[in-house]
């Protein structure tokens, strides 16, 4: 394991950050924090990087404990949300700064330092840009920067804080792809810490989701969106619809209307709980492909690139039912608003007890 | 621009353009002899030399009274803010009455001084304390906006980086505010150079010995000399206007550079 945190726990007046939380990290490993703002991953990220202290608890780096080392000493790459370079130094000493302040019986040689940034702004693409400003670069640039400096201490562990979330949308893509690819060839263990479901899911080999502090649910992308533990780890992973039910005979009871079909129940007995069903999990059809289809009329159609979004009202349930079909089939139904169409939920999760969003 | 101009020039221009025409309204001769008599040179010299070292002292004061205020929050906080600003707003004849006072050998402190047999009124000593008193609130004003404008993960980068507290501030923290402090040193001292309400009660202005040069034009004004009083503050213009020059060029040089 590469790095070990036991029992975390970090209270600031009024809230606890991070409430007793344990992880470990192997080797190589990519790792996303995911949760909403608040819940206390960057606090976590922070206290890996020596830039916070735990309350209770403790980190073991390789092996070695570091809880209590001040953050110089803990040889762990940090790269901001807002990049933080060096605004007074040329790409060149930004990236130069941590081999530069190391004491001088272990510092390299100036040209072996030289050599190990360019070789750096070679990897993140940016060597041509190795005399310039970071006011003369653009977002996107200036984090590619940010990377090569914090790699330039040979870091046990790589930490990134919402690296790409300043970053427009394009962006923020493009960078997140270009990482994967980084991370495959240098295999650093890195985490990083975002609350965009879909960055996690794109790039992390394992994803942590915590809310409130706690650790909800860990596990590969796949496992955590396709199981997910509880009603929020659900909620966050993607959009929803969620209906107020009950659970009878193994049978969701959504309103006035029994649905059937692959229910993952995590409840027996009837019980209140909540439904939820992914937009896109949901059939839309123009014929009644089954006795269980709901009969509902179309309120609004959104054009949202490649899916097209209907907002389906169905007699008996509390809101709207919100559906997601590919362009081709919303071209082939010919749909328009006020159309009747049959409704299929195929895949409705309940989970029990009342969940606010 | 129009009004821009219109202020400038009533409220600058055409005030110091007197003053240079009165200048070289002097014949020459008189002019040169006037600002390079001895007494004329020694309070030159005194005026230079305490403003210097008042902004050196300021210089360090200054920032940290900026860096405690940004960086720390303690009860009392914004009263000692508002007390920064205390010099720009006291008359400075008040200010130096106080000093007078404080410093006299029976003063508070003053007792204090002539057991330790230090002596500040009537001494040098005693102007760059008063200069120190005006100067101040120029280096924190200037520093203080930059420092707070400072993300602290900067700090922090340079930190997980491996570098010390003393190398985050020499490499990271002293760059970024240097032109600022040296904005408010070179303002505090363009003002020192020409204080003259706070200096004249603690100088004693003693011929050749604690007499500034504000106070030789006030002395050459009392004996009619007009000229005279003109060619000595002509000087005085031309040391401030040059401390400008010198500002300007440094800050266009330190902006050039991380452009």
């Amino acid at each position: 394991m590469s790095i070990e945190i036991k029992n975390i726990t970090k209270r600031f007046p009024g809230y606890t950050a991070l409430d007793d939380i344990s992880l470990s990290v192997g080797t190589g490993e990519l790792i996303a924090l995911l949760g909403p703002s608040g819940c206390g991953k960057t606090t976590l990220l922070r206290i890996i990087a020596g830039l916070e202290t735990a309350d209770a608890g403790s980190i073991i780096l390789e092996e070695k404990d570091t809880t209590n080392l001040p953050a110089r000493e803990k040889n762990v790459g940090f790269v901001f949300q807002h990049y933080a370079l060096f605004r007074r130094l040329t790409v060149f000493d930004n990236v130069a700064f941590g081999l530069n302040v190391q004491p001088s019986s272990v510092r390299p040689s100036k040209s072996e330092i030289r050599d190990r940034v360019e070789h750096l702004l070679k990897l993140v693409q940016m060597d041509w840009a190795i005399k310039r400003y970071p006011s003369q670069l653009s977002g996107g640039q200036r984090q590619r920067v940010a990377l090569a400096r914090a790699l330039a201490v040979n870091p046990k562990v790589l930490l990134l804080d919402e690296p790409f979330s300043a970053l427009d949308a394009k962006v923020r893509q493009e960078l997140r792809r270009w990482l994967r690819k980084l991370h495959d060839d240098i295999h650093v263990t890195s985490i990083f810490v975002t609350h965009d479901q879909e960055e996690a899911l794109e790039l992390a080999d394992r994803i942590v989701v915590i809310n409130k502090g706690k650790i909800e649910q860990q596990g590969s992308p796949q496992e955590v969106y396709d199981h997910p533990a509880n009603a929020f780890v659900y909620n966050f992973l993607g959009n929803v619809n969620v209906f107020h039910g009950r659970v009878h005979d193994g049978k969701v009871l959504v309103g006035d209307h029994l649905i059937e079909g692959k229910h993952e129940l995590d409840l027996n007995e009837a019980k209140n709980g909540q439904a939820f069903i992914r937009p896109h999990e949901i059939g839309i059809s123009r014929i009644r492909s089954g006795e269980n289809d709901l009969v509902g009329i179309i309120r609004d159609i959104r054009l949202m690139g490649g899916q097209i979004g209907l907002e389906v009202e169905t007699s008996g349930f509390d809101k709207l039912i919100e559906a997601e079909i590919p362009r081709e089939t919303w071209q082939n139904l010919q749909l328009v608003k006020g159309d009747e169409v049959f409704i299929t939920l195929d895949r409705v999760r309940v989970f029990s007890g009342e969940y606010d969003i | 621009m129009g009004y821009t101009v219109f202020y400038l020039s009533a409220i600058v221009i055409v005030p110091l353009s007197t003053l240079v025409f009165g200048a070289f309204r002097m014949d020459p001769q008189a002019f040169i002899s006037t600002v390079t008599s001895p007494r004329v040179l020694a309070s030159y010299r005194l005026s230079l030399s305490t403003a210097l070292v008042a902004a050196i002292f300021n210089a360090v004061a200054g920032f940290l009274t900026a860096w405690t205020l940004v960086r720390y929050r303690f009860p009392g906080r914004k009263v000692l803010d508002a007390l920064v600003d205390l010099p720009f707003a006291l008359p400075t004849a008040v200010a130096g009455i106080c000093f007078a006072t404080l410093y006299s050998p029976v003063g508070w402190i003053g007792q204090i001084l002539a057991k330790a047999d230090i002596q500040l009124i009537n001494a040098p000593s005693g102007i760059v304390v008063a200069l120190i008193f005006i100067g101040f609130p120029f280096v924190v004003r200037t520093v203080q906006p930059v420092l707070s404008e400072l993300e602290p993960e900067m700090e922090e980068s340079a930190q997980s980086l491996g570098a010390n507290r003393w190398q985050t501030f020499r490499k990271i923290l002293l760059p970024h505010l240097f032109p600022a402090l040296l904005t408010g040193v070179t303002l505090a001292f363009a003002r020192a150079i020409g204080e003259y309400g706070s200096v004249i009660f603690i100088a004693g202005n003693l011929p050749f010995k604690t007499e500034i040069a504000p106070l030789m034009i006030m002395t050459k004004l009392d004996q009619f000399d007009y000229d005279g009083a003109s060619a000595v503050a002509f000087v005085l213009l031309l040391i401030s206007f040059t401390m400008l020059l010198v500002l300007n060029g440094i800050q266009r040089w330190q902006q050039k550079a991380y452009q």
